[in-house]
């Protein structure tokens, strides 16, 4: 592959590598089957959130109603696919079809998604409000087994962030149909010039950026055994920078799958080293902010030398 | 003015096996007439040139044959295998491909994934070997000595690797072959080996029966390569005859038309000294209007936002700013749409009217009342929004911005594109007026009846300046011929 790919991947994985053995340093008996279980556990709806996240940042979009529908997907799973599970099922396919609706009226009257998706997350909220008012429901069985599941070696959510992982790039970066979705981001006049639809590609991406939005909420509610509307309203920023840390950038559809679901570990891993260091919690989330610019500055340096 | 139709090539019926024949097609922007309607017709083994000068209606025709929009009036008839048909499936039936000036490639992709843009049916299992194959064939071909890897990612190649890029996608090989190419200034960034390699490809590309619409501007090329000439002017086919019937000043006399002399009075050319010198890429003297000409896009813009930038500082604003600026994108760069006619006036000049901070609203309102009066703005109220009035008055506003600055140097970027015959002449002459005053004019313009106007004009080409012409030597054709190539570069 060309080396520039090579560079986008590099300062994902060190940052992770690094923050990884600062975790194993601080406290070793984290190496371990259980330990790296604990410590990825959460980090598996943010991996597909994130991922999300990517595909619409890659038709050159954001999409800040990521959290709130996250949300929203989570409180139908749930209830409703507790309850009655053939509607709760049919509910979230239907929650795709609508994001798939929204990228394609977006491209259609030429809106900013930006304020679209803000306007949505209301309704994604206000919808999550209306299924469980207060904080609870359940999960359902099989995705509770799943996301406890104990495979030999390999702890549950490792295997499963590599499996997002190898999926997306399949999907994104080697399909024929992936590519036609980046050349949307970076160049939509040549697409439509070669007679494809904008329209059904960015509902198509949409769609797709809403199934995995679906599955984070999904595998949230598997890992927690409850919901609450709010549960995942911190996903937004997370998955924006989740997608940034990978290695991809906010326009021209330059993008890394890979370096998305690296980024989320990341993430996810900085919020336990900071508790490994006992450090308050009010603290926390300046502390977190604080390995965002610096890594984010590391590349931006990167990025400066090799253009040189 | 007579239409002239197409040369039929020997022994060949015209109508019958065209690859793309226009019947009478025509093309209107709203009330702008962009191509007057024509018959043009393309048949299998012709390489056949466009010329004409900027907005002769070139790229509109290459529209139509490219079905990127519809024809207002007439028809587009596609050939394809044993099929005629019109609009852009059609199009791509019939092996017709389009090379475009403005790179069109995605540049987060790699080589063969562009290809997969072009051509539907690279999709299924090894799809990727078959692009990258027919990807490496077409360069080898086109290009032999090439080092581009087809799983490079295009923004990370250099400006002509891409333009090689787009051209080999043209000719690759695919489920519906190419028959006809159309190349659009392909040559403008490639250097001359590579581009005799182009041209050698695309005359055996004719010779096998395959079919080029070739746009230059470099008049050796277009000699070298083409066996028919369509010249194009004032959105018509003014001619359209085999390569030999001409030669380069004939193409040239073609292109250019004799305009009506100017009703201007005489100007007398200021004499001063140079108030801008060689280090600012161009000179003026004090109350001078000078043009900048040549074809769009080779350097004019750039320059004057460079001057522009080099005269003004970035921190802040003085009450006295050396240089100011008439932009000739008004929604882009121009105007601010949700304001006042009056605020729109005042933008630049805040830094005179201010006392303590704060906008004086008195001297704001009579500065603007004045300069309405002076420049004749029709507008019944000058706190009505910018959008009500029409696009000439609102490029007046622009004009009243620049000169209620006071700076000595006006820098005027196309300013009158979409302005009205009358609105011209109005300017025109506020242009004059403040010239006779002192103040200096740097104008960008494609329109050749405004270069006229100029004392002096610096005629760009590929960048930089190719020619500089004073005085009675402002003509048309001078303009002309110093835009195009006369001679192959090397």
């Amino acid at each position: 592959m060309s080396p520039r790919i090579d560079i986008r991947l590099l300062l994902p994985v060190l940052s992770l590598a690094l923050l990884l053995a600062a975790v194993f340093w601080l406290q070793p008996r984290a190496m371990s089957y259980l330990g790296l279980n604990l410590l990825f556990n959460l980090a598996v709806p943010v991996a597909l959130a994130t991922v999300a996240q990517m595909i619409v940042i890659m038709v050159g979009d954001i999409d800040l109603s990521m959290g709130a529908f996250v949300s929203f997907a989570a409180c139908v799973t749930a209830t409703l696919a507790v309850d009655a599970p053939p509607l709760g099922y049919l509910a979230l396919v239907a929650a795709i079809l609508s994001y798939a609706a929204l990228g394609a009226l977006i491209q259609a009257r030429r809106l900013p998604a930006i304020v679209v998706t803000l306007g949505m997350s209301f309704a994604w909220g206000g919808l999550a409000v209306l299924l469980l008012p207060s904080p609870g429901g359940s999960a359902p069985g099989w995705l509770r087994a799943m996301m406890t599941a104990k495979p030999p070696l390999v702890p549950m959510a490792v295997l499963a962030s590599a499996a997002i992982a190898l999926v997306t790039h399949l999907i994104v970066m080697r399909s024929s149909f992936g590519v036609l979705l980046r050349g949307l981001g970076g160049n939509e006049r040549s697409l439509g010039k070669a007679g494809w639809s904008p329209v059904l590609l960015r509902a198509a991406a949409y769609g797709l950026a809403g199934f995995f939005a679906v599955l984070a909420g999904m595998t949230l509610v598997g890992l927690s055994t409850a919901a609450d509307a709010n549960i995942a309203l911190r996903y937004t920023l997370l998955s924006i920078a989740g997608v940034i840390l990978g290695g991809g950038e906010f326009t021209g559809g330059r993008v890394s799958p890979v370096g998305a679901v690296i980024g989320a570990l990341t993430l996810t891993l900085a919020g336990s080293f900071l508790s490994f260091l006992r450090l308050s919690p009010d603290w926390q989330i300046g502390a977190q902010g604080a390995i965002l610019i610096v890594v984010l500055a590391a590349r931006l340096l990167f990025a400066r030398r090799a253009a040189r | 003015m007579a239409e002239a139709g197409p040369v039929p090539a020997p022994g060949a019926d015209p109508a019958s096996d065209a690859i793309v024949r226009l019947d009478g097609a025509g093309k209107a922007f709203a009330a702008v007439r962009a191509l007057h309607p024509l018959d043009f017709a393309v048949r299998p083994g012709e390489c056949v040139a466009l010329v004409g000068h900027n907005g002769a209606g070139k790229s509109t025709l290459v529209n139509l044959v490219n079905a990127v929009f519809a024809p207002s009036e007439g028809r587009v008839v596609y050939a394809g295998e044993g099929a005629t048909g019109e609009g852009i499936a059609a199009r791509r039936a019939a092996g017709i491909r389009a090379v475009h000036q403005e790179l069109s490639l995605a540049p987060n992709l790699t080589v063969l994934e562009n290809l997969r843009i072009a051509q539907r049916d690279l999709t299924g299992r090894g799809w990727r070997g078959r692009a990258a194959g027919r990807m490496r064939d077409a360069l080898d071909a086109i290009f032999p000595s090439h080092r581009i890897r087809t799983r490079a990612v295009v923004g990370d190649l250099p400006l002509a690797e891409r333009q090689m890029v787009e051209i080999a996608m043209g000719f690759a090989d695919g489920v519906e072959p190419a028959r006809l190419v159309i190349l659009d200034e392909p040559t403008s960034s490639l250097d001359a080996s590579i581009a005799s390699q182009l041209v050698a490809h695309v005359r055996a590309f004719c010779a096998k029966g395959g079919a080029v619409i070739f746009i230059s501007h470099m008049m050796a090329e277009v000699f070298d390569i083409a066996d028919r000439i369509a010249v194009m002017r004032d959105g018509r086919i003014v001619e359209d005859r085999p390569t030999r019937a001409f030669t380069q000043r004939s193409l040239v006399a073609a292109m250019g038309h004799v305009a009506p002399d100017s009703a201007m009075a005489a100007r007398v050319a200021p004499s001063g000294p140079d108030i801008l010198g060689p280090g600012h890429g161009l000179s003026a003297r004090a109350g001078e209007i000078v043009g900048l000409a040549g074809l769009a896009g080779h350097g004019q813009a750039e320059a004057l936002s460079q001057l522009y930038l080099a005269l003004s500082s970035d921190w802040r604003t003085g009450a006295a700013p050396r240089a100011a600026f008439v932009a000739g994108d008004r929604a882009r760069d121009g105007l601010f749409p949700l304001w006042s006619i009056r605020r729109n006036v005042s933008a630049a000049a805040l830094g005179r009217l201010s006392r303590r901070g704060l906008v004086d609203n008195g001297a704001e309102a009579a500065l603007a009342r004045d300069w309405k009066a002076r420049i004749g703005i029709r507008a019944d109220e000058l706190s009505a929004p910018i959008l009500s009035l029409s696009g000439g008055n609102q490029q007046k506003v622009l004009f009243a911005r620049a000169l209620a600055t006071g700076a000595p140097i006006v820098i005027m970027d196309d300013p009158m594109r979409g302005v009205d015959v009358g609105t011209k002449a109005q300017v025109y002459d506020i242009i004059r007026a403040e010239a006779e005053t002192g103040r200096t004019f740097l104008w960008y313009s494609t329109e050749m009846d405004e270069i006229r106007l100029c004392d002096r004009v610096f005629v760009y080409r590929n960048g930089r300046i190719g020619a500089e012409l004073a005085g009675d030597a402002i003509t048309e054709k001078a303009i002309v011929s110093s835009s195009f190539e006369m001679e192959a570069e090397a």
